[in-house]
């Protein structure tokens, strides 16, 4: 059994989405929860986080890094992946919180979707704030747009929107009114120097951890995180956790533990790309 | 029995115990006493009528010898290879007394292993009941009962999170002790019953709460899967691995054959086994291969060791070095393992399991240092909570363990537990007898 890529598309500069046939996933689907995704027979599992659901579809969203999800990327609408394993993981903590802030950074962006719309849907007040790089590597948009009550945009170099990062924004946010619930979701260094904005008023900061995992059911512990002093699983026990008691030199230390292997299954994969793109020239 | 040479075996993760031949099992069967209250019965949890396969083998039948055995016990090739025999049937055998007992582990295996090549035989099946029964878990409890309700005539489907079934057939235990091949052919033929198996399934999530309790009857089977760790300094430094974690990354995915396959594990130059079970020797034995010098660190005595003597000697002989009364004290190093402290220990009167009770020395000369680039915890596993959590009205034990009465039900009456997730973790043949049990008194309530 495998899953149909019903429609695959680059939405942004080396970002990717995709919608897989998976019902078993979509009609179960809430926000904050993850999918697990094995490509072929030799493939690893990696964990990627459910962006959208839609009857028998569900929304996955990435970025081309490393051999899986390069490998990943190559993949056009109507091609299958052989496993895709969830809903996983707790869904996000949705009530009626008064005036939330979700921040994506990077293609964490693709998270806020189906956050916003449980939020608004609970009666939140919604204010979206995206960031990254340059305009070339923002997404989603205009779909945030609609979902969120406010959105602003901001590029690390100027090219789109606020001239900066999403915390200055936040920063600002937290002065000019009162924030009940924040959400950060991208890159861990992101997340951890985003939500040290929020510490002063304490307000309470959702962020979505994102360590290296295998099984993604609580089997086996690759993925365990110190949240306020205590060993967790963020595959079982999050992957939402208070911002403000991670560990984050650890959580980042722990997302490199195969920087080596990383590079040589990489090398291979291009190597090999690049032989399969002569040999179809000949 | 022979056993591959270790210079070879430690090169590759092909099973090390090549089995018995034709003419030797013949020849240990007729050593069987027949006895009239057979002791060994009594051992076996699934009661297999041994006496009387072995019968059979004496007289070259090995169909019928097969059929006694698979009327008790639908995966032979598995259990022949990884029961604990000393500890059950063997154990039991008036033989042992004197002498050595029968082999009878040796010889369900060449059974099993004769029908696999002779072609295997579809057991009877009863007219469809028309009820629907979900058995989640394909791990041995789940396959054991999903192959005993299908043979019952009920529809049966089986759920499982993982991309592949057999639980910890597949994802724990490695090649080299039970092939994968043999534990494909013992689970496509109870899906050969008409059994739906359903992967990638992660109940609770996947399926809600709600849908399996829609089922005439439900079989959780969920397992011993969460892993254990011992709460030391250093615990989540990289390289420190569960066994579970370990195992999984190699038996699973692969990892051994990095970068052909994607998943990647740190080989390690030294690695750090912490436990004494079976899981422990596993974990080793798979390091050893993977070409590393490998230190299993126990903290009883060496004739404690909880794990199949059969593996012990083979950990032994495939030179994996013992620390025996030693338990770890922290871990060193930062971002990356660089060694375990242990410390002595001194054996004090048994606990209520029997074994004497393991009690740090003091002073900083019982203090040692062992150099490891990877460490693996073997500690044990308890029962996994994430199906088990969702559902309110189950009640729950104290060690995370489902209640179950004595023919596995749970406090919902429609809904059964057999295996790790309702004992503790056991063996593969216990988890395979409780779900025998419950699959009987399945039977009963779908009258």
């Amino acid at each position: 059994m495998a899953y149909k890529v019903e429609k695959a598309s680059e939405i942004a500069e080396n970002i990717f989405e995709y919608w897989i046939n998976a019902p078993h996933v979509s009609k179960n689907a809430q926000a904050g929860q993850f999918v697990v995704i094995r490509i072929d027979e030799k493939g690893e599992r990696i964990p990627l986080t459910i962006s959208a659901a839609k009857g028998d579809l569900v929304r996955i969203v990435f970025m081309g890094v490393g051999k899986t999800t390069k490998y990943l990327s190559t993949l056009k609408s109507g091609d299958y992946v052989l496993d895709i394993a969830g809903p996983l993981g707790h869904p996000s903590e949705i009530k009626k919180w008064g005036n939330c802030v979700l921040i994506g950074g990077g293609v964490g962006i693709a998270c806020l979707p189906i956050l916003a719309k449980a939020l608004k849907s609970a009666g939140n007040h919604v204010t979206g704030i995206i960031g990254s790089r340059n305009e070339k590597l923002l997404l989603l948009e205009d779909e945030l747009k609609e979902d969120c009550d406010e959105l602003v945009i901001c590029t690390d170099d100027g090219s789109k929107g606020f001239h900066g990062f999403p915390a200055d924004i936040l920063k600002k946010k937290l002065e000019e009114t009162n924030i009940d619930c924040v959400w950060i979701i991208g890159p861990a260094i992101m997340m951890k120097i985003t939500s040290m904005a929020t510490i002063p008023s304490k307000t309470k900061t959702f962020v979505s951890l994102n360590p290296i995992m295998v099984d993604g059911t609580g089997m086996c512990g690759s993925c365990r995180v110190t949240i306020g002093g205590e060993t967790k699983f963020a595959c079982v026990d999050g992957p939402e956790f208070d911002a403000h008691l991670v560990d984050w030199d650890e959580l980042m230390s722990r997302q490199r533990i195969y920087p080596a292997q990383e590079k040589e299954s990489l090398e291979n994969f291009q190597e090999h790309q690049c032989r399969c793109g002569e040999h179809h020239h000949e | 029995m022979s056993k591959r040479d270790v210079k070879e075996r430690i090169q590759d993760f092909l099973e090390v115990d090549e089995g018995i031949s034709e003419n030797n099992a013949v020849l240990e069967a007729t050593r069987c006493m027949e006895c009239v209250r057979p002791n060994c019965v009594k051992g076996c949890p699934v009661n297999i009528d041994i006496p009387g396969f072995i019968s059979a083998v004496a007289e070259k039948n090995f169909r019928k010898a097969a059929d006694i055995i698979k009327s008790d016990n639908m995966l032979p090739a598995i259990c022949g290879r990884v029961c604990p025999q000393e500890n059950q049937c063997e154990g039991k055998c008036v033989l042992g007394v004197k002498e050595k007992p029968v082999r009878i582990g040796a010889l369900e295996r060449f059974v099993a292993d004769w029908e696999r090549k002779n072609g295997i035989q579809k057991p009877d099946i009863a007219k469809p009941t028309g009820k629907r029964v979900a058995v989640v878990g394909s791990g041995p409890a789940g396959i054991t009962a999903a192959a005993e309700l299908a043979r019952s005539g009920h529809s049966v489907t089986i759920f499982e999170s993982l991309h592949a079934p057999g639980g910890v057939l597949t994802y724990g235990i490695p090649s080299f002790r039970l092939p994968k091949e043999i534990v494909k052919a013992e689970i496509d033929e109870v899906l050969s019953l008409g059994v739906e198996l359903k992967l990638n399934h992660i109940v609770g999530r996947s399926i809600p709460v709600d849908d399996l309790l829609s089922y005439d009857a439900v079989f959780l089977g969920t397992g011993a899967g969460l892993p254990s760790f011992m709460g030391i300094e250093g615990e989540n430094l990289n390289g420190v691995y569960s066994a579970n974690e370990f195992l999984t990354r190699v038996n699973l995915m692969h990892a051994d054959s990095f970068p052909d396959y994607d998943t990647p594990v740190l080989r390690g130059g030294k690695v750090a086994v912490v436990g004494g079970g079976n899981v422990a020797m596993d974990s080793a034995r798979v390091a050893r291969r993977m070409g590393a010098e490998v230190f299993l660190i126990y903290r009883r005595r060496e004739e404690d060791l909880p794990a199949r003597e059969a593996e012990i000697a083979n950990a032994v002989e495939e030179g994996i070095n013992f620390y025996c009364c030693a338990n770890p004290t922290r871990i060193i190093g930062g971002p990356a393992v660089t060694g375990i402290e242990c410390v002595k220990m001194n054996m004090k009167s048994p606990d209520e399991s029997g074994r004497p009770q393991p009690v740090p020395i003091e002073g900083e000369e019982a203090k040692f240092i062992i150099e490891a680039d990877v460490v693996i915890e073997a500690i044990g596993q308890s029962p996994n909570p994430l199906l088990i959590s969702l559902i309110d009205a189950l009640k729950k034990g104290e060690r995370g363990n489902v209640i179950v009465d004595e023919n596995g039900m749970t406090s919902i009456p429609h809904v059964f537990a057999g295996g790790d997730i309702a004992t503790g973790a056991a063996t593969v043949i216990e988890a395979m007898g409780t779900a025998k049990k419950a699959t009987a008194a399945i039977n009963e309530i779908l009258k």
